[in-house]
């Protein structure tokens, strides 16, 4: 039984790493990644790594997924003035 | 394909399967996978008992190998400190106080009441957790980002004053630093008293109390001061960058 939990949740693994490694866009992909994160975190759980398991939720699923979405959102502000500014020039 | 490229790809190939070989050898050796007996293990359960933890991790994180978790405890200052450098207000930009102040009626009822009964909930999580690192799973680093996390659910709410008010950036700046140095503290006082760096010197209590375990908890409450504290200044620098701060003629 365990065994078969295992596999399925390596699979989700596999799925997700690759799924985040192919997402183009950053701020999807900072969800995607936050999906990848949660799944190793129950991965640890079912191997009992509690310890583990809640830094891993907590950082990987949480704060790293929040940090790349704002760095994202002023990326994309700052990119959106940028194109502004040069119609204002060109026209 | 040119021949540039055809060159990276057989480099790629060389350096994937030289690493894939070494791990496959390097994993024979290792004690196959689930098995009940491991050499570390049995040794480190014998030295967490002999110092009444109850929580074989934390002691091996916050007593056996204290310094290990004194030096990772130095990279997370070290790093949040210039994370926080990097993100200040530059001098030709400009905080939009507006932006600050986007109030209850902006977010959904749904999610503002989600947040408003997690909150008082996660913090005490954290707490918990933080307090019982010694006892059951998790520890200072688990519960200082539980306690991180759970205070932006003040923001989620949509209360970003009640946030800021959570989060006095002056008081969280000395509680980090007083936490490492309360860290460094505790290790030089046991050397001072045994001979070792971070020698488990306090009194060791009874297997399973809230206080036992010597040095354990001691040294869980300071990590779980300096992550959350740490935690939520770096997020309130990526909030501010993110939200508030604008370049000098940029609109908002």
């Amino acid at each position: 039984m365990n065994g078969v939990v295992l596999v399925i949740l390596f699979a989700a693994v596999v799925v997700l790493s690759t799924a985040t490694a192919f997402t183009r866009d950053p701020g999807r992909q900072a969800l995607v990644f936050g999906g990848y994160g949660l799944v190793l975190g129950v991965i640890m759980l079912a191997l009992q790594a509690p310890d583990v398991a809640l830094s891993q939720i907590t950082v990987g699923a949480a704060i790293v997924p929040l940090i790349v979405l704002l760095t994202v959102m002023k990326c994309n502000r700052i990119l959106a003035q940028h194109r502004k500014d040069q119609h204002r020039e060109g026209g | 394909m040119t021949a540039r490229l055809a060159g990276r790809l057989v480099l790629l190939a060389a350096g994937v399967a030289g690493v894939g070989a070494l791990l496959v050898v390097g994993f024979g050796a290792l004690p196959s996978f689930g098995d009940v007996q491991h050499g570390y293990g049995v040794r480190a359960v014998a030295a967490s008992l002999a110092h009444r933890a109850a929580n074989t991790v934390g002691s091996v994180t916050f007593d056996q190998r204290a310094f290990d978790t004194m030096g990772e405890e130095l990279i997370m200052f070290a790093a949040a400190t210039s994370a926080v450098m990097l993100l200040r207000r530059m001098r030709d930009e400009e905080e939009q106080q507006a932006r600050h102040d986007y109030g209850g009626e902006d977010v959904f009822g749904a999610l503002r009441l989600t947040g408003a009964a997690f909150l008082p909930i996660t913090l005490l999580v954290g707490c918990y957790v933080i307090a019982h690192g010694h006892l059951s799973p998790g520890g200072g680093f688990q519960g200082g980002v539980v306690l991180a996390t759970g205070m932006h659910l003040a923001y989620l709410a949509g209360d970003y004053r009640v946030l800021e008010r959570l989060r006095p950036s002056s008081l969280l700046d000395i509680a980090e630093s007083g936490a490492v140095a309360g860290f460094l503290a505790v290790g030089l006082i046991g050397m001072g008293l045994t001979g070792s760096f971070l020698d488990n010197w306090v009194p060791l209590g009874t297997f399973g109390d809230l206080l036992s375990a010597g040095t354990v908890p001691i040294l869980n409450g300071l990590v779980g001061i300096e992550v959350g504290a740490a935690l939520v200044l770096l997020v309130a620098r990526f909030l501010d960058q993110a939200l508030l701060i604008r370049q000098e003629g940029e609109d908002a």
